[in-house]
């Protein structure tokens, strides 16, 4: 992150990226740097008022203390948050909230607390806004909202599917026991957020019928929840200024001027020549396995912009098939990314070393199964809503 | 030493007490699964630095705080349930199995109580961690059942084409 910015502007003073270029590149990540924005927005401010606490308490009192219903609880909101609010939602904001239900129902929270963890990736098909590669991929396929959220729909499932029955087999030992449920303390869902994140999500569809930018929905709903936020002083305009983290936006800036870089000067037709064209279940299973070992091998962002030209070329069934591999494939290693992981462990300052056995094995047994089970059921969608 | 765990505590208390002499000094552990929380945090790392510039305790730490609350609580109310005088908390951090293994380097007799799904008996009532407990604690291990102790007959019959000496037909 601390390179790529100064990275980028390396590569426009040395021309090897043509400003022209550049700037094209710039002009079409903008909507996508905005959209990505109001969703961050989106998520923090539901979380100031109080959504994912109320999340929370509805799932320790609707699983009346029952192991089994809470995972089961944990993967409804895990995947619909990870869809809607996009898997930066499910992974900071949700996971501390079903450590803290496990905890005080005293149930063991190691099956639901990995359940996070793994959703946030695979259940990040669904929409463009679950997770910033799909909004890259919905630019570069051309593809209406609603169009992607059909196609995926099925894939999503399959995915969750999936996981549901292998962490459910997986965690037997630690679904355990009967957990202290409060008194019938009612919960209180706080419906404002709720029901602006409800009209955005139509908004999204609804633009995208009428050919206007889903991105303008997603700002109308951040606005929503920001002003009355400001107004009531729940957050100040450096608490927004903080939701919107411009460096992380510059990064992908930066990252996306590398990428189109490194495409300009070859590499994009070297690796069209190592994709496979066509839209056949071979074909297709073969990209989503490439674009997972290039998304743990290099990280999923720059595997997604690599590999998405030569994709986006064919069809919007390998474009999908490269998301199936991207979202996917990083639950396969530790954070996501080897090389990620060894600038971690460099930089860990904690003695205890994380339980790499433990996810490692979790990932060896869903990532290779959700992976067939998922792009299998793209090749079905497909067929079905072409 | 008990050593106590989400969802199977209070069963595992239930079961030792009638077995634990008067005179004896008893201590309740719990370990905060310190390694659990770390592949949380990681998660969110991997996110590629977003969000890590909140002024804001990192995601582990504050998991880590809650943790260690809920762990002393579970422990307190085992003191409760076990009504003796002058029981001995031990909280520890770190990953549950090996933490479990050093803290029972100071006792006797360690009781860890059964997990898992009691549907599917057999081999699977010890989850990974029991099992790396029972493999290498320095001292004796009593083993309970957190709740009802299962009967002979919930044993499932043996593989087919190896019979047991119960049935096997009387040799002429």
């Amino acid at each position: 992150m601390v390179v790529s910015v100064p990275a980028a502007a390396l590569v426009l003073a040395l021309g090897i990226l043509p400003l022209h270029v550049a700037t094209e590149e710039a002009r079409s990540l903008g909507p996508t740097i905005g959209f990505l924005a109001a969703v961050l927005v989106l998520a923090e401010m539901a979380k100031r008022d109080g959504l994912f606490a109320a999340a929370g308490a509805w799932m320790a009192a609707a699983s009346r203390g029952r192991p089994v219903a809470l995972l089961a609880l944990v993967f409804v909101v895990g995947s619909t948050v990870t869809a809607i609010l996009s898997l930066d939602a499910t992974v900071v904001l949700l996971t501390p909230v079903v450590f803290a239900t496990a905890a005080t129902l005293r149930l063991r929270a190691r099956p639901h607390v990995y359940a996070c963890t793994h959703l946030a990736n695979s259940a990040s098909l669904l929409l463009p806004v679950s997770n910033l590669t799909n909004l890259l991929a919905y630019r570069a396929s051309g593809l209406s909202f609603t169009r992607f959220g059909t196609i995926m729909a099925l894939p999503w499932l399959a995915a969750i599917a999936v996981e549901w029955l292998v962490l459910r087999r997986f965690f037997a030992s630690d679904l355990v026991g009967r957990g202290v449920t409060d008194s019938e303390r009612p919960v209180a869902l706080p419906i404002y957020p709720v029901a602006v994140i409800a009209l955005t999500l139509v908004g999204f569809f609804v633009t995208s019928i009428v050919h206007i930018d889903p991105a303008f929905a997603a700002a109308a709903g951040a606005i929503a929840l920001v002003l009355p936020a400001l107004r009531s002083r729940k957050a100040s305009l450096r608490d927004v200024g903080r939701a919107v983290d411009i460096s992380f936006l510059a990064f992908v800036l930066a990252l996306g001027l590398i990428v189109s870089a490194v495409s300009y000067r070859g590499l994009g037709s070297a690796v069209s020549h190592l994709v496979p064209h066509g839209s056949s279940l071979w074909s297709l299973l073969l990209l989503a396995a490439i674009a997972a070992v290039l998304a743990n091998a290099i990280n999923n962002l720059p595997a997604v912009l690599l590999l998405l030209p030569a994709a986006a070329a064919v069809g919007a069934g390998p474009v999908m098939a490269v998301l199936i591999g991207v979202n996917t494939g990083p639950n396969l290693t530790y954070v996501g990314s080897l090389a990620t992981l060894l600038w971690r462990r460099t930089l860990r300052r904690h003695e205890v070393e994380p339980p790499m056995s433990e996810f490692l094995r979790l990932g060896a047994l869903t990532v290779p199964l959700v992976l067939l089970v998922a792009t299998l059921a793209l090749w079905l969608s497909l067929r079905v809503v072409g | 030493m008990l050593w106590l765990a989400e969802g199977t505590w209070e069963g595992c208390i239930d079961a030792a007490s009638p077995l634990i002499p008067e005179d004896a000094r008893v201590s309740l552990l719990y370990v905060v699964p310190e390694d659990l929380l770390h592949a949380a945090g990681a998660a969110a790392e991997g996110l590629i630095g977003r969000w890590r510039s909140r002024p804001q305790p990192g995601l582990t730490e504050q998991m880590e705080a809650e943790a260690t609350a809920s762990g002393e609580a579970l422990v307190a109310a085992g003191a409760r349930l076990l009504g003796r005088a002058d029981v001995g908390q031990v909280i520890c951090r770190g990953r549950v199995e090996r933490e479990v293994v050093q803290a029972a380097e100071a006792a006797d007799l360690l009781v860890a109580a059964r997990d898992g799904d009691r549907s599917r008996l057999g081999p699977h009532s010890l989850g990974p961690a029991t099992r790396f407990v029972v493999d290498h604690a320095p001292c004796s291990v009593l083993l309970v059942w957190p709740d009802e102790v299962p009967d002979v007959d919930s044993i499932p019959p043996p593989p087919k084409g190896r019979r047991s000496d119960h049935s096997a037909p009387p040799l002429r």
